[in-house]
């Protein structure tokens, strides 16, 4: 039990972690491979890629408009677990985590899910409408199959926090507020507190996400905790450049112009 | 020994759970701390009865449609009046029990979503009632389809919220509810308005419905004297059908839930949950819903707005799942002509939601010998269905 897992080895770093969540499929499946190179580029340490979903709970309208495209698109669970191999053969190596709703997880089988993100190369998954009373069985496929089951826990979750970090893989997301993704909230002195009682807990890193949208916002998230999550902001960078990105002949352009983006807002 | 359900992790069989966001797992502890407490305490249960009967107008009727009853020439038919109760539908029983609860956990804001608006103006009134602060979600569509209680809610001091995403419906106003509510759980009670969602509100909507059942057992007992052998109601989310059901589970009496099969079981459009759907998560919850090969969830469709909705509670998921109640679909054809013919013969126009539950009984009434008897329950009256009614006979006059 000793050796590491395959998301460890993956892993260059244990702290100042920069982590990205794309939609998978957003704007088209080709384009989801070419936006997670210039991410690993701009210097992403772990790729949260994003299976769309009709009804997703925890999102606030930006990722809701990125999972219709995406679903526009025809994209499903299956289909975004196989544009791995693709992203591994042009040169990714940063740990990929895979974030689903539950229901399309239970749709293709728990045990199916859990072989295929083996064969494919994911090293992780979190599933945010699967909290960890729900989570027995999944957590044991994960181990079985050399993926880190990803936990959350919410400033709320008091005296959860503890019970919930002792069994955390990978890293541990903190949720930043109470709410929904894409919030333009004030990150306030409470976080602080909160990521330093978390981090008193967690045996893995300690990164934070939700509503995290500035350069302001990514310093001093960098101060306290190991890592930043960063959803709604980068699904906005993609979205301003959605035409462009779908036109082959733009697409480098555009491509170069997110890359750049991005760079100014983890700098 | 029979099973008492819900267990301790809110399951019904393999139904029900928790499948929320960590954010949503304290408000739920908090809600079902408070909520054991007060059933508990003879006082709350005391103050819910008196506000049902005093204000609400319970007990309401159980009538014998004679006149319909001849005319099918089979089983006797009752039916049971939730049409009666103030507001007009079955959801105030539910909406006070939680209003009473919010009030004593010292929650002063509620948030609710609507369908047909029945839950949304029976929140809006006990918002009213009690003092509370009321936002309501509805869906576009909705909103269009049952504009009288748009209105109604307004005038009782509540803010209406549409809801664009999806197709506008039920499914929808319960998405953005549920992250309005993630967001604002420190201080908004979710007044939810049918027996879905994450545990424990299932539970809790069943236990203020079962009035329904509680009353109609020995109303029916004093009457014929005899229980029903038949029982049916209407499915969306499923609290009329779980409220009269549970009393009656352990009997001898046959259950059948109806849902909407809209155009056609098969058709695309449709909302027959049970009928056409898988297991699935829906709202937090473990349940049968309509969903695509990839687990997509599917657009629901239903004349009736309130049973436009592609899940269903996991507490039906469980009892049909071990055949305890048979379910059956009735198609918008099928449930208008049956709110004609009730109209016509009892003089009693229904919600077009209920009137699905008239139109299986009836469907099966005719072949039924005339010693038994059948109980359906009218979960609500077709005021706020006008537009879709005069739109539905248009040019059959
Ligand atoms: C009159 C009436 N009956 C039935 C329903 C369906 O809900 P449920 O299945 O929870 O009883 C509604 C919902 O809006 C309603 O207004």
């Amino acid at each position: 039990m000793l050796t590491q897992t395959s998301f460890q080895g993956k892993l260059s770093k244990t702290e100042d972690l920069f982590i990205p969540f794309i939609e998978a499929g957003d704007p088209a499946p080709e384009v989801t491979i070419e936006l997670a190179l210039k991410l690993q580029d701009a210097g992403a340490d772990i790729l949260e890629l994003g299976i769309p979903y009709s009804d997703p709970l925890a999102d606030g309208p930006t990722i809701q408009r990125a999972a219709k495209r995406a679903l526009e698109n025809g994209m499903s669970l299956k289909q975004a677990i196989e544009l791995i191999p693709t992203m591994r053969e042009k040169g990714l190596d940063i740990p990929v985590v895979i974030f689903t709703y539950y229901n399309p997880v239970l749709r293709i089988g728990e045990e199916k899910f859990f072989e295929l993100l083996e064969q494919y190369g994911a090293e992780g998954v979190l599933i945010p409408d699967l909290p960890y009373e729900e989570s027995e069985s999944v957590r044991e496929l994960a181990l079985n199959h050399d993926i880190e089951y990803i936990s959350l826990v919410a400033p709320n979750s008091e005296e959860r926090i503890q019970k919930i970090a002792s069994d955390a893989r990978g890293f541990l997301y903190c949720v930043s507020t109470l709410g929904v993704t894409g919030g333009e909230n004030q990150l306030s002195s409470e976080v602080t507190d909160f990521i330093e009682r978390v981090k008193k807990h967690s045996p893995v890193p300690v990164a934070v996400g939700f509503g995290i949208s500035t350069n302001d916002d990514v310093r001093m998230i960098r101060e306290h905790a190991d890592g930043v999550i960063i959803g709604s902001k980068i699904i906005r960078l993609v979205e301003a450049e959605v035409e462009n990105l779908k036109d082959e002949q733009k697409r480098e352009e555009a491509l170069d112009r997110f890359y750049h983006n991005v760079r100014e807002l983890v700098e | 020994m029979v099973q008492v359900y819900p267990d301790q992790k809110g399951r019904y069989g393999d139904f029900g759970g928790k499948y929320v966001p960590e954010t949503l797992m304290a408000p739920l502890q908090e809600l079902e701390e408070a909520l054991d407490e007060a059933m508990g305490d003879k006082g709350f249960i005391a103050e819910y009865h008196h506000v049902l009967e005093k204000y609400a107008g319970r007990p309401t009727a159980l009538t014998y449609a004679d006149k319909i009853t001849d005319m099918l020439g089979g089983a006797r038919i009752y039916l049971k009046r939730e049409d009666l109760l103030h507001t007009g539908a079955h959801k105030l029983n539910n909406a006070i029990g939680q209003a009473l609860l919010a009030k004593r956990m010292g929650k002063k804001k509620i948030i609710a979503e609507t369908g047909a608006g029945q839950h949304g103006v029976a929140s809006a009134t006990v918002a009213a009632k009690f003092g509370l602060e009321c936002k309501v979600f509805m869906g576009e569509e909705d909103i269009r389809r049952q504009e009288p209680n748009v209105f109604r809610m307004k005038m009782l001091g509540a803010e209406v919220i549409p809801v664009s995403s999806g197709r506008g419906t039920l499914k929808d106003a319960t998405n953005e509810a549920i992250r309005y509510w993630v967001a604002n759980c420190e201080d908004h009670f979710y007044l939810i308005g049918s027996v879905v969602g994450p545990h424990p509100y299932p539970r809790m909507v069943r236990d203020f419905q079962r009035i329904i059942g509680d009353e109609s057992k020995r109303q029916f007992l004093e009457g014929e004297p005899t229980l029903p052998d038949y029982i049916y109601a209407c499915v969306g989310g499923g609290s009329n059908a779980i409220g009269m059901f549970h009393p009656f589970l352990e009997d001898d009496v046959e259950l059948i839930g109806v849902e909407a099969a809209g155009k056609g079981v098969d058709t695309e459009e449709h909302a027959a949950t049970l009928t056409k759907g898988d297991r699935g998560v829906i709202h937090g919850s473990l349940t049968f819903l309509l969903q695509d090969e990839h687990g997509q969830i599917t657009e629901p469709y239903s004349i009736s707005a309130g049973l436009d909705y592609p899940g269903i509670g996991p507490e039906h998921a469980y009892l049909f799942d071990s055949k305890q109640v048979r379910y059956e679909a009735v198609t918008d054809e099928e449930a208008m002509n049956a709110l004609k013919l009730l109209t016509e013969t009892e003089g009693i126009i229904p919600a077009v939601e209920s009137a699905h539950a008239l139109a299986q009984a009836f469907k099966e009434a005719k072949d039924l010998p005339q010693d038994k008897t059948i109980l359906i329950n009218l979960s609500g009256r077709g005021d706020k269905d006008l537009a879709t009614i005069m739109n539905h006979f248009k040019g059959e006059e």
